[in-house]
């Protein structure tokens, strides 16, 4: 894409603040919910051919769990918290206290806390990142799948697909005890979100 | 031992051809649609994985044409047809077009696996090409695979296995 040709270090050193702004407020938000440490991982701000989106968690047929939404008013975008089905049965085991009877299936009861947690994080992502930088981020109603990780990424790269074949990923793990990945967020902001979000934060655009 | 079968693989707003035996394959449809054209006498098989409904909404500087169905559907013909293939033999499948995500609301972009199937039949017709079979909608991914042989449509998604069209 012509529009990321000249990124200037700076611009991806914003881009990665923006991670760190958001998924930390979403990583506080779920540690207080787990009562419990969670790190985050140092954002990775990537420009991906749209091939290679659904490699950052496991490739184009690995099954995850995702909680979607789509970022209207000044800056709009998409937004996933992406888990694999692992890590979902665990967090609605320890937070959510539900007794899991199937390792493979979700229950309905399983499947709405979750759908609250993604609500939780996924706002307070987006809420830090609206006070960040004084732009209206609202987001619509977070919408839960289970699926192929192609089919669930692709979602969120139509935007992106008017302007070119790759998209720029603003990727942040979540970490815990060091070594297992809790989920993983993703901000994919729509290409003429871009001008708004450095100018918000004062990045000088002549370069 | 079975000798292993050549597989060519057709990313995201990309389009191929595949000649004589083999299969032809897309991983992780959404909304995206995978259409495949076939001419079953001189065994040659297209796949487009489509992603938008309509060229005209492009604003990228140089036009991918595999992206968008009222695009892919022609160019995918014309390399069929420039293999040996027949017009009046080739036939269509397509699969996909799902809709991933179930919200309140129904903005435009949300309808988009619908528009694409929608936008790949309008092609197809107008092209005079029969639409044989179709595993589309629904809210579920797909991995697709169309044998070069037999022209059978493999779909494999997570919740209901593998179907052939």
């Amino acid at each position: 894409m012509d529009l990321f040709k000249g990124f200037a270090d700076i611009k991806i050193d914003v881009l990665k603040e923006v991670g760190n702004i958001g998924a930390g407020n979403a990583a506080t938000a779920l540690s207080r919910l787990l009562d419990k440490p969670i790190d985050m991982a140092v954002p990775k701000v990537q420009m991906l051919p749209f091939e290679a989106v659904a490699d950052t968690v496991g490739g184009a047929e690995s099954v995850v769990l995702a909680v979607f939404l789509r970022v209207e008013g000044d800056a709009p975008g998409n937004l996933f918290f992406v888990l694999s089905p692992e890590a979902a049965k665990k967090l609605v085991r320890r937070l959510a206290g539900i007794h899991v009877e199937s390792e493979e299936e979700f229950s309905e009861m399983e499947w709405s806390a979750l759908s609250e947690i993604g609500n939780i994080l996924a706002g307070s992502y987006l809420s830090s990142l609206a006070d960040f930088t004084s732009l209206a981020m609202l987001p619509t109603v977070p919408a839960l799948a289970m699926d192929m990780a192609g089919a669930i990424l692709g979602y969120g790269l139509l935007q992106s697909g008017e302007m070119g074949d790759s998209a720029l990923l603003i990727d942040t793990t979540f970490i815990e005890d060091q070594q297992e990945v809790e989920g993983q967020f993703f901000l994919i902001p729509d290409p003429e979100s871009f001008d708004k979000i450095f100018t918000a934060l004062g990045v000088p655009m002549n370069d | 031992m079975i000798e292993e079968q050549r597989i060519v693989k057709v990313g995201m707003a990309d389009l191929n051809i595949i000649q004589q035996s083999g299969l032809i394959r897309t991983t992780g449809l959404g909304s995206c649609v995978g259409l495949t054209l076939y001419d079953p006498v001189v065994k040659v098989a297209g796949l487009a994985h489509v992603m938008l409904p309509a060229s005209t909404i492009a604003r990228e500087g140089s036009l991918n044409i595999a992206k968008y169905a009222d695009t892919a559907v022609p160019a995918l013909l014309q390399q069929l047809l420039a293999a040996g293939a027949e017009q009046r033999r080739i036939v269509a499948k397509m699969a996909g077009g799902s809709q991933m995500f179930t919200f309140a609301g129904t903005g435009d972009s949300l309808r988009i696996g619908p528009r694409n199937v929608e936008s790949c039949k309008d092609k197809l017709s107008e092209l005079g090409i029969p639409l044989l079979a179709e595993d589309t909608g629904g809210n579920y991914g797909r991995t697709i695979e169309l044998d070069c042989e037999t022209g059978i449509l493999f779909i494999r998604s997570v919740q209901k296995g593998v179907k052939e069209l």
